[in-house]
Protein backbone atom coordinates (compact mmCIF):
# COMPACT_ATOMS: atom_id res chain seq x y z
CA UNK A 1 0.00 0.00 0.00
CA UNK A 2 1.26 3.59 -0.93
CA UNK A 3 1.73 5.80 1.76
CA UNK A 4 -1.07 8.58 1.58
CA UNK A 5 0.20 12.23 2.13
CA UNK A 6 -2.25 14.16 4.57
CA UNK A 7 -0.90 17.45 3.84
CA UNK A 8 -2.54 21.17 5.23
CA UNK A 9 -3.05 21.78 1.17
CA UNK A 10 -4.64 17.81 1.05
CA UNK A 11 -6.81 19.11 4.14
CA UNK A 12 -7.73 22.13 2.48
CA UNK A 13 -8.84 20.87 -0.91
CA UNK A 14 -10.51 17.96 0.97
CA UNK A 15 -12.57 20.55 3.18
CA UNK A 16 -13.56 22.89 0.01
CA UNK A 17 -14.87 19.91 -1.92
CA UNK A 18 -17.41 19.47 0.82
CA UNK A 19 -17.92 22.77 1.41
CA UNK A 20 -16.42 23.14 5.39
CA UNK A 21 -14.62 26.13 6.23
CA UNK A 22 -12.51 24.54 8.68
CA UNK A 23 -11.44 20.78 10.64
CA UNK A 24 -13.22 22.46 13.84
CA UNK A 25 -16.30 23.00 11.64
CA UNK A 26 -16.58 19.99 10.70
CA UNK A 27 -16.45 18.07 14.11
CA UNK A 28 -19.08 20.80 15.22
CA UNK A 29 -21.72 18.20 15.28
CA UNK A 30 -20.13 16.40 17.70
CA UNK A 31 -20.90 17.35 21.21
CA UNK A 32 -18.93 19.43 23.50
CA UNK A 33 -18.94 17.27 26.15
CA UNK A 34 -17.32 13.67 24.66
CA UNK A 35 -14.84 15.61 23.37
CA UNK A 36 -10.96 15.15 23.53
CA UNK A 37 -9.78 18.47 24.54
CA UNK A 38 -5.63 17.69 24.53
CA UNK A 39 -3.78 16.24 22.15
CA UNK A 40 -3.74 12.46 22.27
CA UNK A 41 -1.03 10.75 24.67
CA UNK A 42 1.66 9.02 22.25
CA UNK A 43 4.86 10.18 22.31
CA UNK A 44 6.49 12.74 19.19
CA UNK A 45 7.87 11.45 16.16
CA UNK A 46 11.16 9.60 16.12
CA UNK A 47 14.06 9.96 13.23
CA UNK A 48 14.21 7.39 10.66
CA UNK A 49 17.44 6.28 12.96
CA UNK A 50 15.85 6.38 15.94
CA UNK A 51 12.95 4.21 14.96
CA UNK A 52 15.14 1.78 13.27
CA UNK A 53 16.89 1.34 16.34
CA UNK A 54 13.86 0.83 18.49
CA UNK A 55 11.84 -1.90 16.36
CA UNK A 56 15.34 -3.89 16.39
CA UNK A 57 15.46 -2.78 20.64
CA UNK A 58 11.37 -4.32 20.14
CA UNK A 59 12.23 -7.82 17.67
CA UNK A 60 15.65 -8.60 20.12
CA UNK A 61 12.87 -9.00 23.02
CA UNK A 62 11.51 -11.89 21.26
CA UNK A 63 12.75 -15.80 22.11
CA UNK A 64 11.74 -17.23 18.69
CA UNK A 65 11.56 -21.00 18.05
CA UNK A 66 14.56 -19.98 16.26
CA UNK A 67 16.37 -18.62 19.22
CA UNK A 68 15.68 -21.51 21.65
CA UNK A 69 14.89 -24.85 21.41
CA UNK A 70 10.91 -25.42 21.06
CA UNK A 71 8.84 -28.13 22.70
CA UNK A 72 6.08 -26.04 22.57
CA UNK A 73 2.40 -27.29 20.98
CA UNK A 74 -1.79 -26.76 22.17
CA UNK A 75 -1.83 -25.86 18.34
CA UNK A 76 1.05 -23.94 16.88
CA UNK A 77 4.10 -26.23 16.16
CA UNK A 78 7.67 -26.10 15.14
CA UNK A 79 7.62 -28.44 12.13
CA UNK A 80 10.30 -27.94 9.21
CA UNK A 81 9.01 -25.71 6.53
CA UNK A 82 10.88 -27.10 3.25
CA UNK A 83 12.39 -24.38 1.13
CA UNK A 84 9.94 -24.57 -2.16
CA UNK A 85 7.18 -23.36 0.19
CA UNK A 86 8.70 -20.07 0.72
CA UNK A 87 9.59 -19.64 -3.02
CA UNK A 88 5.93 -20.45 -4.80
CA UNK A 89 4.08 -18.67 -1.92
CA UNK A 90 6.31 -15.79 -2.36
CA UNK A 91 5.74 -15.38 -5.97
CA UNK A 92 4.21 -12.11 -6.39
CA UNK A 93 1.70 -13.61 -8.72
CA UNK A 94 0.15 -15.05 -5.12
CA UNK A 95 1.04 -13.40 -2.81
CA UNK A 96 -1.69 -11.97 -1.47
CA UNK A 97 -4.29 -12.67 0.89
CA UNK A 98 -7.14 -11.48 -1.09
CA UNK A 99 -8.68 -12.65 -4.39
CA UNK A 100 -10.06 -9.75 -6.10
CA UNK A 101 -14.05 -9.62 -6.01
CA UNK A 102 -14.30 -10.59 -9.49
CA UNK A 103 -12.16 -13.76 -8.79
CA UNK A 104 -12.57 -15.85 -11.54
CA UNK A 105 -10.12 -13.17 -13.31
CA UNK A 106 -7.97 -15.18 -10.54
CA UNK A 107 -7.51 -17.91 -12.73
CA UNK A 108 -4.14 -18.83 -11.20
CA UNK A 109 -5.73 -18.56 -7.67
CA UNK A 110 -8.59 -20.45 -7.65
CA UNK A 111 -6.67 -23.27 -9.17
CA UNK A 112 -4.43 -23.18 -6.02
CA UNK A 113 -7.48 -23.39 -3.89
CA UNK A 114 -9.23 -26.05 -5.74
CA UNK A 115 -5.86 -28.04 -5.50
CA UNK A 116 -5.55 -27.13 -1.56
CA UNK A 117 -9.51 -28.59 -1.40
CA UNK A 118 -8.62 -31.86 -3.33
CA UNK A 119 -5.33 -32.36 -1.19
CA UNK A 120 -7.28 -31.57 2.47
CA UNK A 121 -9.90 -34.43 0.93
CA UNK A 122 -7.35 -36.69 -0.21
CA UNK A 123 -5.57 -36.15 3.61
CA UNK A 124 -9.10 -36.19 5.68
CA UNK A 125 -11.16 -38.83 3.53
CA UNK A 126 -13.89 -36.47 3.25
CA UNK A 127 -15.81 -35.74 0.62
CA UNK A 128 -15.84 -31.88 0.19
CA UNK A 129 -13.49 -28.85 1.67
CA UNK A 130 -13.47 -25.07 1.54
CA UNK A 131 -10.95 -23.13 0.67
CA UNK A 132 -10.22 -22.56 4.52
CA UNK A 133 -11.44 -20.22 7.38
CA UNK A 134 -9.18 -18.29 9.58
CA UNK A 135 -7.70 -20.81 11.85
CA UNK A 136 -8.77 -23.85 14.36
CA UNK A 137 -10.75 -21.74 16.75
CA UNK A 138 -12.82 -20.54 13.95
CA UNK A 139 -13.51 -23.29 12.49
CA UNK A 140 -14.66 -25.22 15.38
CA UNK A 141 -17.11 -22.47 15.92
CA UNK A 142 -18.12 -22.35 12.36
CA UNK A 143 -18.27 -26.31 12.16
CA UNK A 144 -20.87 -25.67 15.17
CA UNK A 145 -22.77 -22.94 13.18
CA UNK A 146 -23.03 -25.07 9.95
CA UNK A 147 -24.34 -28.28 12.08
CA UNK A 148 -26.99 -25.98 13.36
CA UNK A 149 -28.00 -24.70 10.18
CA UNK A 150 -27.93 -28.96 8.76
CA UNK A 151 -30.36 -29.53 12.30
CA UNK A 152 -32.12 -26.93 13.31
CA UNK A 153 -34.29 -28.38 15.77
CA UNK A 154 -31.69 -30.48 18.23
CA UNK A 155 -30.10 -27.02 20.51
CA UNK A 156 -27.29 -29.42 22.47
CA UNK A 157 -23.97 -29.35 21.53
CA UNK A 158 -21.53 -31.40 23.62
CA UNK A 159 -18.18 -30.76 23.86
CA UNK A 160 -15.01 -32.45 25.70
CA UNK A 161 -12.67 -30.77 27.63
CA UNK A 162 -9.99 -32.19 26.21
CA UNK A 163 -10.42 -29.68 23.18
CA UNK A 164 -8.70 -27.23 23.08
CA UNK A 165 -9.64 -24.55 25.92
CA UNK A 166 -9.18 -21.30 23.36
CA UNK A 167 -11.45 -23.02 20.75
CA UNK A 168 -13.83 -23.92 22.95
CA UNK A 169 -14.09 -20.01 23.97
CA UNK A 170 -14.15 -19.31 20.47
CA UNK A 171 -17.39 -21.42 20.14
CA UNK A 172 -18.95 -19.89 23.39
CA UNK A 173 -18.79 -16.22 21.45
CA UNK A 174 -20.21 -17.28 18.38
CA UNK A 175 -23.18 -19.00 19.76
CA UNK A 176 -23.51 -16.84 22.57
CA UNK A 177 -26.78 -15.30 21.11
CA UNK A 178 -28.23 -18.58 19.55
CA UNK A 179 -31.02 -21.33 20.45
CA UNK A 180 -28.07 -23.40 21.85
CA UNK A 181 -26.44 -25.18 24.79
CA UNK A 182 -22.93 -25.77 25.45
CA UNK A 183 -22.40 -28.71 27.38
CA UNK A 184 -18.55 -29.33 28.44
CA UNK A 185 -17.80 -33.22 29.32
CA UNK A 186 -15.03 -33.78 31.60
CA UNK A 187 -12.16 -35.93 30.84
CA UNK A 188 -10.29 -36.84 34.00
CA UNK A 189 -8.39 -39.81 32.22
CA UNK A 190 -7.43 -37.29 29.41
CA UNK A 191 -9.80 -38.75 26.80
CA UNK A 192 -13.33 -38.68 26.42
CA UNK A 193 -14.78 -41.65 28.29
CA UNK A 194 -17.25 -43.18 25.69
CA UNK A 195 -19.16 -44.22 28.59
CA UNK A 196 -19.94 -41.00 30.00
CA UNK A 197 -20.62 -39.92 26.47
CA UNK A 198 -23.23 -42.21 26.57
CA UNK A 199 -24.48 -40.82 29.63
CA UNK A 200 -25.08 -37.27 27.96
CA UNK A 201 -25.67 -37.60 24.41
CA UNK A 202 -29.89 -37.99 23.83
CA UNK A 203 -32.20 -36.90 21.17
CA UNK A 204 -31.83 -33.27 21.62
CA UNK A 205 -27.89 -33.54 20.74
CA UNK A 206 -26.90 -31.28 17.43
CA UNK A 207 -23.21 -32.69 17.92
CA UNK A 208 -20.75 -34.17 19.73
CA UNK A 209 -16.98 -32.25 19.01
CA UNK A 210 -13.71 -34.15 20.09
CA UNK A 211 -10.19 -33.27 19.16
CA UNK A 212 -8.57 -36.27 17.80
CA UNK A 213 -4.92 -36.17 19.22
CA UNK A 214 -6.53 -34.17 22.13
CA UNK A 215 -5.55 -30.78 23.71
CA UNK A 216 -2.93 -33.12 25.95
CA UNK A 217 -2.29 -34.95 22.98
CA UNK A 218 -3.68 -38.12 24.24
CA UNK A 219 -5.79 -40.20 21.45
CA UNK A 220 -9.42 -39.74 21.72
CA UNK A 221 -11.80 -43.45 21.41
CA UNK A 222 -13.00 -41.69 18.25
CA UNK A 223 -15.02 -45.09 16.46
CA UNK A 224 -16.66 -45.24 19.60
CA UNK A 225 -17.65 -41.75 19.87
CA UNK A 226 -18.64 -42.00 16.30
CA UNK A 227 -20.96 -44.97 16.79
CA UNK A 228 -22.82 -42.81 19.19
CA UNK A 229 -23.44 -39.98 17.33
CA UNK A 230 -24.56 -42.14 14.67
CA UNK A 231 -27.29 -44.15 17.09
CA UNK A 232 -28.74 -40.89 18.41
CA UNK A 233 -28.66 -39.01 15.42
CA UNK A 234 -26.41 -36.25 16.14
CA UNK A 235 -23.62 -34.59 14.29
CA UNK A 236 -19.81 -35.99 15.01
CA UNK A 237 -17.43 -32.89 14.74
CA UNK A 238 -13.65 -33.67 15.21
CA UNK A 239 -10.29 -31.06 15.08
CA UNK A 240 -7.74 -33.04 13.68
CA UNK A 241 -4.09 -32.39 13.82
CA UNK A 242 -3.35 -32.36 10.03
CA UNK A 243 0.04 -34.11 10.45
CA UNK A 244 -1.29 -37.16 12.55
CA UNK A 245 -2.76 -38.49 9.52
CA UNK A 246 0.28 -39.76 8.19
CA UNK A 247 -0.29 -42.67 11.14
CA UNK A 248 -3.76 -42.12 12.02
CA UNK A 249 -7.18 -43.01 10.69
CA UNK A 250 -8.41 -40.13 8.52
CA UNK A 251 -11.71 -38.54 9.49
CA UNK A 252 -13.65 -39.80 6.97
CA UNK A 253 -12.81 -43.40 7.81
CA UNK A 254 -14.08 -43.46 11.21
CA UNK A 255 -17.36 -41.64 10.23
CA UNK A 256 -17.02 -38.09 11.40
CA UNK A 257 -19.17 -35.68 9.57
CA UNK A 258 -17.26 -32.24 9.72
CA UNK A 259 -13.62 -32.23 10.10
CA UNK A 260 -11.45 -29.05 11.04
CA UNK A 261 -8.21 -28.31 12.12
CA UNK A 262 -5.58 -25.79 12.70
CA UNK A 263 -3.65 -25.63 9.51
CA UNK A 264 -0.38 -23.91 11.02
CA UNK A 265 1.58 -27.04 10.86
CA UNK A 266 1.15 -27.93 6.93
CA UNK A 267 4.10 -25.28 6.61
CA UNK A 268 3.18 -22.20 8.10
CA UNK A 269 5.66 -20.28 10.88
CA UNK A 270 4.66 -19.86 14.29
CA UNK A 271 3.70 -16.29 14.94
CA UNK A 272 2.06 -14.78 17.52
CA UNK A 273 -1.65 -13.96 17.32
CA UNK A 274 -1.69 -15.94 13.45
CA UNK A 275 -2.44 -15.25 11.23
CA UNK A 276 -3.07 -19.12 10.86
CA UNK A 277 -4.95 -21.63 8.82
CA UNK A 278 -8.86 -22.73 9.52
CA UNK A 279 -9.19 -26.23 7.58
CA UNK A 280 -12.85 -27.81 7.11
CA UNK A 281 -14.17 -30.28 5.40
CA UNK A 282 -17.34 -32.44 5.37
CA UNK A 283 -19.73 -35.15 3.83
CA UNK A 284 -21.02 -34.57 0.64
CA UNK A 285 -24.76 -34.37 2.07
CA UNK A 286 -23.46 -31.40 3.81
CA UNK A 287 -22.30 -29.03 0.67
CA UNK A 288 -24.80 -26.65 0.82
CA UNK A 289 -24.58 -26.06 4.56
CA UNK A 290 -20.78 -25.43 4.55
CA UNK A 291 -19.40 -22.21 5.27
CA UNK A 292 -16.98 -20.11 3.05
CA UNK A 293 -15.58 -20.39 -0.44
CA UNK A 294 -15.40 -23.30 -2.47
CA UNK A 295 -13.75 -23.51 -5.72
CA UNK A 296 -15.05 -25.98 -8.28
CA UNK A 297 -13.69 -26.98 -12.12
CA UNK A 298 -15.40 -26.39 -15.15
CA UNK A 299 -15.04 -25.63 -18.34
CA UNK A 300 -14.77 -22.52 -20.63
CA UNK A 301 -16.66 -21.71 -23.64
CA UNK A 302 -13.86 -23.46 -25.82
CA UNK A 303 -13.81 -26.22 -23.97
CA UNK A 304 -10.83 -25.31 -21.46
CA UNK A 305 -10.56 -26.62 -18.31
CA UNK A 306 -11.14 -24.07 -15.83
CA UNK A 307 -12.17 -22.83 -12.16
CA UNK A 308 -15.26 -20.87 -10.75
CA UNK A 309 -16.33 -19.89 -7.25
CA UNK A 310 -19.04 -22.67 -7.12
CA UNK A 311 -22.21 -22.11 -4.57
CA UNK A 312 -21.75 -19.31 -4.50
CA UNK A 313 -25.92 -18.33 -4.50
CA UNK A 314 -26.00 -19.51 -0.92
CA UNK A 315 -22.65 -17.06 -0.06
CA UNK A 316 -23.75 -14.47 3.00
CA UNK A 317 -22.90 -11.42 0.13
CA UNK A 318 -25.61 -12.70 -1.89
CA UNK A 319 -28.43 -13.98 0.98
CA UNK A 320 -26.81 -12.64 4.06
CA UNK A 321 -29.70 -12.84 6.16
CA UNK A 322 -30.11 -16.93 5.05
CA UNK A 323 -26.69 -17.31 5.03
CA UNK A 324 -25.36 -19.88 7.55
CA UNK A 325 -22.49 -18.29 7.99
CA UNK A 326 -20.99 -15.09 7.90
CA UNK A 327 -17.76 -15.61 7.27
CA UNK A 328 -16.32 -13.40 4.45
CA UNK A 329 -12.65 -14.27 3.19
CA UNK A 330 -10.66 -17.21 3.94
CA UNK A 331 -6.73 -17.43 4.33
CA UNK A 332 -5.61 -17.67 0.61
CA UNK A 333 -1.88 -17.68 1.05
CA UNK A 334 -1.85 -20.19 4.29
CA UNK A 335 -3.62 -22.08 2.42
CA UNK A 336 -1.69 -22.05 -0.64
CA UNK A 337 1.72 -22.59 1.70
CA UNK A 338 -0.40 -25.90 3.45
CA UNK A 339 -0.69 -27.07 -0.54
CA UNK A 340 2.51 -26.45 -1.43
CA UNK A 341 3.45 -28.21 1.73
CA UNK A 342 1.76 -31.62 1.50
CA UNK A 343 2.34 -31.97 -2.54
CA UNK A 344 6.07 -31.28 -1.45
CA UNK A 345 5.82 -34.09 1.27
CA UNK A 346 3.63 -36.57 -0.53
CA UNK A 347 1.72 -38.85 1.16
CA UNK A 348 5.24 -41.09 2.04
CA UNK A 349 6.42 -37.73 3.25
CA UNK A 350 4.29 -37.14 5.45
CA UNK A 351 4.12 -40.74 6.42
CA UNK A 352 7.37 -40.07 7.42
CA UNK A 353 7.16 -36.45 9.64
CA UNK A 354 4.58 -38.22 11.63
CA UNK A 355 6.36 -41.43 11.94
CA UNK A 356 9.40 -38.97 13.73
CA UNK A 357 7.64 -36.68 15.36
CA UNK A 358 5.73 -40.11 16.76
CA UNK A 359 9.32 -41.94 17.97
CA UNK A 360 11.08 -38.44 19.12
CA UNK A 361 7.82 -37.27 21.40
CA UNK A 362 8.27 -40.92 23.22
CA UNK A 363 11.86 -41.17 23.25
CA UNK A 364 11.51 -37.27 25.15
CA UNK A 365 8.44 -39.49 26.98
CA UNK A 366 10.47 -42.13 28.01
CA UNK A 367 13.67 -40.21 29.57
CA UNK A 368 11.22 -37.45 31.48
CA UNK A 369 9.55 -40.95 33.10
CA UNK A 370 12.96 -41.62 34.23
CA UNK A 371 13.58 -38.15 35.90
CA UNK A 372 12.66 -38.40 39.91
CA UNK A 373 9.30 -37.23 40.52
CA UNK A 374 8.05 -36.76 37.02
CA UNK A 375 5.25 -38.55 35.43
CA UNK A 376 3.07 -38.48 32.71
CA UNK A 377 -0.58 -37.61 33.59
CA UNK A 378 -2.23 -40.05 31.73
CA UNK A 379 -2.03 -43.50 30.87
CA UNK A 380 -3.11 -43.20 27.19
CA UNK A 381 -2.00 -43.53 23.83
CA UNK A 382 -0.44 -40.45 22.03
CA UNK A 383 0.92 -38.66 18.91
CA UNK A 384 3.75 -35.95 19.20
CA UNK A 385 2.52 -34.44 22.10
CA UNK A 386 2.18 -35.03 25.80
CA UNK A 387 1.21 -33.99 29.57
CA UNK A 388 3.52 -34.22 32.25
CA UNK A 389 2.92 -33.69 36.09
CA UNK A 390 5.90 -32.28 37.76
CA UNK A 391 6.34 -32.26 41.47
CA UNK A 392 5.62 -28.80 42.19
CA UNK A 393 4.36 -25.55 40.15
CA UNK A 394 5.11 -25.48 36.68
CA UNK A 395 6.04 -22.30 36.16
CA UNK A 396 8.79 -21.85 37.82
CA UNK A 397 10.39 -24.84 36.44
CA UNK A 398 9.69 -23.41 33.02
CA UNK A 399 11.35 -20.12 33.38
CA UNK A 400 14.58 -21.53 34.21
CA UNK A 401 14.00 -23.83 31.57
CA UNK A 402 13.39 -20.90 29.21
CA UNK A 403 17.21 -19.30 31.21
CA UNK A 404 18.40 -22.15 29.71
CA UNK A 405 17.56 -21.65 26.28
CA UNK A 406 14.16 -23.62 25.87
CA UNK A 407 10.62 -23.18 25.57
CA UNK A 408 9.62 -26.44 27.03
CA UNK A 409 6.27 -26.99 27.00
CA UNK A 410 2.86 -25.18 28.02
CA UNK A 411 1.73 -24.92 31.59
CA UNK A 412 -2.04 -26.76 31.76
CA UNK A 413 -3.04 -24.37 34.70
CA UNK A 414 -3.91 -21.49 32.64
CA UNK A 415 -6.66 -23.36 31.53
CA UNK A 416 -6.97 -26.37 33.82
CA UNK A 417 -6.66 -24.61 37.78
CA UNK A 418 -6.12 -28.18 39.00
CA UNK A 419 -3.68 -28.65 36.52
CA UNK A 420 -1.36 -26.34 37.84
CA UNK A 421 1.86 -28.60 38.11
CA UNK A 422 1.21 -30.06 34.79
CA UNK A 423 2.77 -28.92 31.28
CA UNK A 424 2.30 -30.29 27.44
CA UNK A 425 5.19 -30.82 25.67
CA UNK A 426 5.49 -31.13 21.73
CA UNK A 427 7.90 -32.86 19.82
CA UNK A 428 8.08 -32.71 16.17
CA UNK A 429 10.31 -34.19 13.53
CA UNK A 430 12.73 -31.06 13.94
CA UNK A 431 13.72 -31.69 17.21
CA UNK A 432 16.99 -33.70 16.94
CA UNK A 433 18.47 -36.34 19.52
CA UNK A 434 20.61 -34.73 20.85
CA UNK A 435 18.55 -31.51 21.55
CA UNK A 436 16.18 -34.29 23.32
CA UNK A 437 19.24 -35.48 25.05
CA UNK A 438 20.14 -32.25 26.14
CA UNK A 439 16.94 -30.88 26.69
CA UNK A 440 16.20 -34.07 29.52
CA UNK A 441 19.11 -33.08 31.30
CA UNK A 442 18.26 -29.54 31.65
CA UNK A 443 14.58 -30.45 32.96
CA UNK A 444 16.82 -32.59 35.72
CA UNK A 445 18.96 -29.45 36.61
CA UNK A 446 16.27 -26.88 36.50
CA UNK A 447 14.01 -29.39 39.08
CA UNK A 448 16.99 -30.15 41.53
CA UNK A 449 17.25 -26.33 42.11
CA UNK B 1 -54.16 -29.63 -13.87
CA UNK B 2 -56.98 -27.34 -14.58
CA UNK B 3 -54.71 -24.21 -13.82
CA UNK B 4 -58.07 -22.51 -13.16
CA UNK B 5 -58.29 -24.38 -9.97
CA UNK B 6 -55.34 -22.96 -8.75
CA UNK B 7 -54.46 -19.62 -7.15
CA UNK B 8 -51.55 -17.84 -7.44
CA UNK B 9 -49.05 -15.67 -5.45
CA UNK B 10 -47.08 -12.66 -6.71
CA UNK B 11 -43.84 -14.62 -5.88
CA UNK B 12 -44.66 -17.29 -7.72
CA UNK B 13 -46.00 -19.92 -5.93
CA UNK B 14 -49.54 -21.72 -7.29
CA UNK B 15 -51.98 -23.14 -4.59
CA UNK B 16 -54.51 -25.75 -4.64
CA UNK B 17 -56.94 -25.84 -1.86
CA UNK B 18 -59.18 -29.40 -1.36
CA UNK B 19 -61.08 -29.73 1.78
CA UNK B 20 -58.45 -28.06 4.24
CA UNK B 21 -55.28 -29.62 2.34
CA UNK B 22 -53.68 -27.11 0.00
CA UNK B 23 -50.99 -27.86 -2.13
CA UNK B 24 -48.30 -25.84 -3.10
CA UNK B 25 -46.08 -25.68 -6.15
CA UNK B 26 -44.14 -22.63 -8.23
CA UNK B 27 -45.41 -21.70 -11.63
CA UNK B 28 -44.32 -22.52 -15.22
CA UNK B 29 -43.33 -18.78 -15.24
CA UNK B 30 -40.75 -18.90 -12.17
CA UNK B 31 -39.65 -22.30 -13.88
CA UNK B 32 -38.85 -20.67 -16.93
CA UNK B 33 -36.97 -17.29 -14.94
CA UNK B 34 -34.98 -19.82 -12.74
CA UNK B 35 -33.40 -21.93 -15.84
CA UNK B 36 -31.68 -25.09 -14.46
CA UNK B 37 -32.86 -25.69 -10.94
CA UNK B 38 -30.51 -27.32 -8.91
CA UNK B 39 -31.43 -28.34 -5.78
CA UNK B 40 -34.75 -27.55 -3.22
CA UNK B 41 -34.79 -27.87 0.52
CA UNK B 42 -38.04 -28.42 1.62
CA UNK B 43 -39.84 -28.48 5.35
CA UNK B 44 -40.64 -31.47 6.80
CA UNK B 45 -43.62 -33.35 8.07
CA UNK B 46 -44.91 -31.62 10.83
CA UNK B 47 -43.71 -28.80 10.65
CA UNK B 48 -45.50 -25.27 11.16
CA UNK B 49 -45.71 -22.96 8.26
CA UNK B 50 -46.92 -19.66 8.01
CA UNK B 51 -48.69 -17.16 4.97
CA UNK B 52 -46.67 -15.07 3.63
CA UNK B 53 -43.14 -16.95 5.41
CA UNK B 54 -41.11 -18.95 4.19
CA UNK B 55 -41.21 -22.47 3.77
CA UNK B 56 -38.47 -23.68 2.35
CA UNK B 57 -35.36 -22.84 -0.82
CA UNK B 58 -35.07 -23.46 -4.71
CA UNK B 59 -31.57 -23.07 -5.63
CA UNK B 60 -30.99 -22.64 -9.64
CA UNK B 61 -27.82 -22.12 -11.38
CA UNK B 62 -28.76 -18.40 -11.09
CA UNK B 63 -30.02 -17.57 -7.59
CA UNK B 64 -31.18 -19.27 -4.70
CA UNK B 65 -34.98 -18.01 -3.90
CA UNK B 66 -37.12 -18.29 -0.75
CA UNK B 67 -40.40 -20.34 -1.36
CA UNK B 68 -43.17 -19.13 0.27
CA UNK B 69 -46.25 -20.67 2.50
CA UNK B 70 -49.96 -18.92 1.43
CA UNK B 71 -51.90 -20.24 4.34
CA UNK B 72 -51.02 -20.99 8.12
CA UNK B 73 -51.08 -24.58 8.89
CA UNK B 74 -49.24 -27.92 9.19
CA UNK B 75 -46.89 -30.04 6.66
CA UNK B 76 -48.84 -33.16 5.99
CA UNK B 77 -46.76 -34.07 3.05
CA UNK B 78 -43.98 -33.30 1.31
CA UNK B 79 -42.51 -34.32 -2.17
CA UNK B 80 -39.48 -36.08 -1.26
CA UNK B 81 -38.68 -37.07 -4.41
CA UNK B 82 -37.78 -33.31 -5.42
CA UNK B 83 -34.90 -33.30 -3.12
CA UNK B 84 -33.02 -36.24 -4.90
CA UNK B 85 -33.66 -35.26 -7.85
CA UNK B 86 -35.31 -31.25 -8.97
CA UNK B 87 -35.86 -32.02 -12.33
CA UNK B 88 -40.20 -33.14 -12.10
CA UNK B 89 -40.54 -29.05 -10.82
CA UNK B 90 -38.73 -27.86 -14.30
CA UNK B 91 -40.87 -30.66 -16.62
CA UNK B 92 -44.27 -30.44 -14.74
CA UNK B 93 -44.77 -27.88 -12.08
CA UNK B 94 -48.46 -28.20 -11.95
CA UNK B 95 -48.21 -31.90 -11.52
CA UNK B 96 -45.24 -34.14 -10.42
CA UNK B 97 -43.36 -31.00 -9.06
CA UNK B 98 -45.62 -30.17 -6.56
CA UNK B 99 -43.55 -29.28 -3.23
CA UNK B 100 -45.74 -29.44 -0.18
CA UNK B 101 -49.37 -30.46 1.20
CA UNK B 102 -50.51 -28.43 4.10
CA UNK B 103 -53.13 -29.23 6.53
CA UNK B 104 -54.85 -25.43 6.59
CA UNK B 105 -55.87 -23.89 9.36
CA UNK B 106 -59.77 -23.66 9.80
CA UNK B 107 -61.45 -21.14 7.91
CA UNK B 108 -57.85 -20.67 5.70
CA UNK B 109 -59.33 -19.44 2.52
CA UNK B 110 -57.15 -18.64 -0.84
CA UNK B 111 -59.17 -15.53 -1.68
CA UNK B 112 -56.56 -12.76 -1.84
CA UNK B 113 -53.97 -14.95 -4.02
CA UNK B 114 -54.73 -14.10 -7.91
CA UNK B 115 -56.60 -16.05 -10.71
CA UNK B 116 -55.10 -17.57 -13.64
CA UNK B 117 -56.41 -14.76 -15.06
CA UNK B 118 -54.88 -12.71 -13.15
CA UNK B 119 -51.55 -13.85 -12.58
CA UNK B 120 -51.19 -13.90 -16.35
CA UNK B 121 -51.74 -10.06 -16.55
CA UNK B 122 -49.14 -9.70 -13.25
CA UNK B 123 -46.66 -11.96 -15.69
CA UNK B 124 -47.16 -10.00 -18.83
CA UNK B 125 -46.71 -6.69 -17.13
CA UNK B 126 -43.12 -7.49 -16.39
CA UNK B 127 -43.80 -8.85 -12.66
Amino acid sequence: MSYVLNTPADQKAMLEAIGVGSIEELFSLVPDRVRLKRPLAIAPALSEIELQLHMAELVGSNRSADDDVCFLGGGSYDHFIPAVVDAVAGRSEFYTAYTPYQAEASQGSLQAFFEYQTLICQLTGMDVANASLYDGGSALAESVLMAHGIHDKRGKVLVADSVHPEYRLALQTYIANLPLSLQVLPTPDGYLNPDDLRKAIDDETLCVIVQHPNFFGCLEEVEAVSELCRARGSLFVVSFDPISLGILKRPGQYGADIAIAEGQCLGNPMVYGGPYLGIMACREEFVRKIPGRLVGQTTDRNGKRCWVLTLQTREQHIRREKATSNICTNQGLFALRAAVYLTALGPQGLRETANLCLQKAHYLAEQMRKIPGVGLQFDRPFFKEFTVKLPGRARETLDRLLQAGYHAGLPLGRWYPHMENCVSIAVTERRTRQEIDAFSAAWIQALAR
Amino acid sequence: MDLKKLRFAPTHEWALMEGDTCTVGITQFAVEQLTDVVYIELPDVGDNVFAGDSFGEIESVKAVSDLYSPVNGEVIAINTALVNDPTPVSKDPYGKGWMIKIKAEPGSKLDKMMTQEQYEKQISSGG
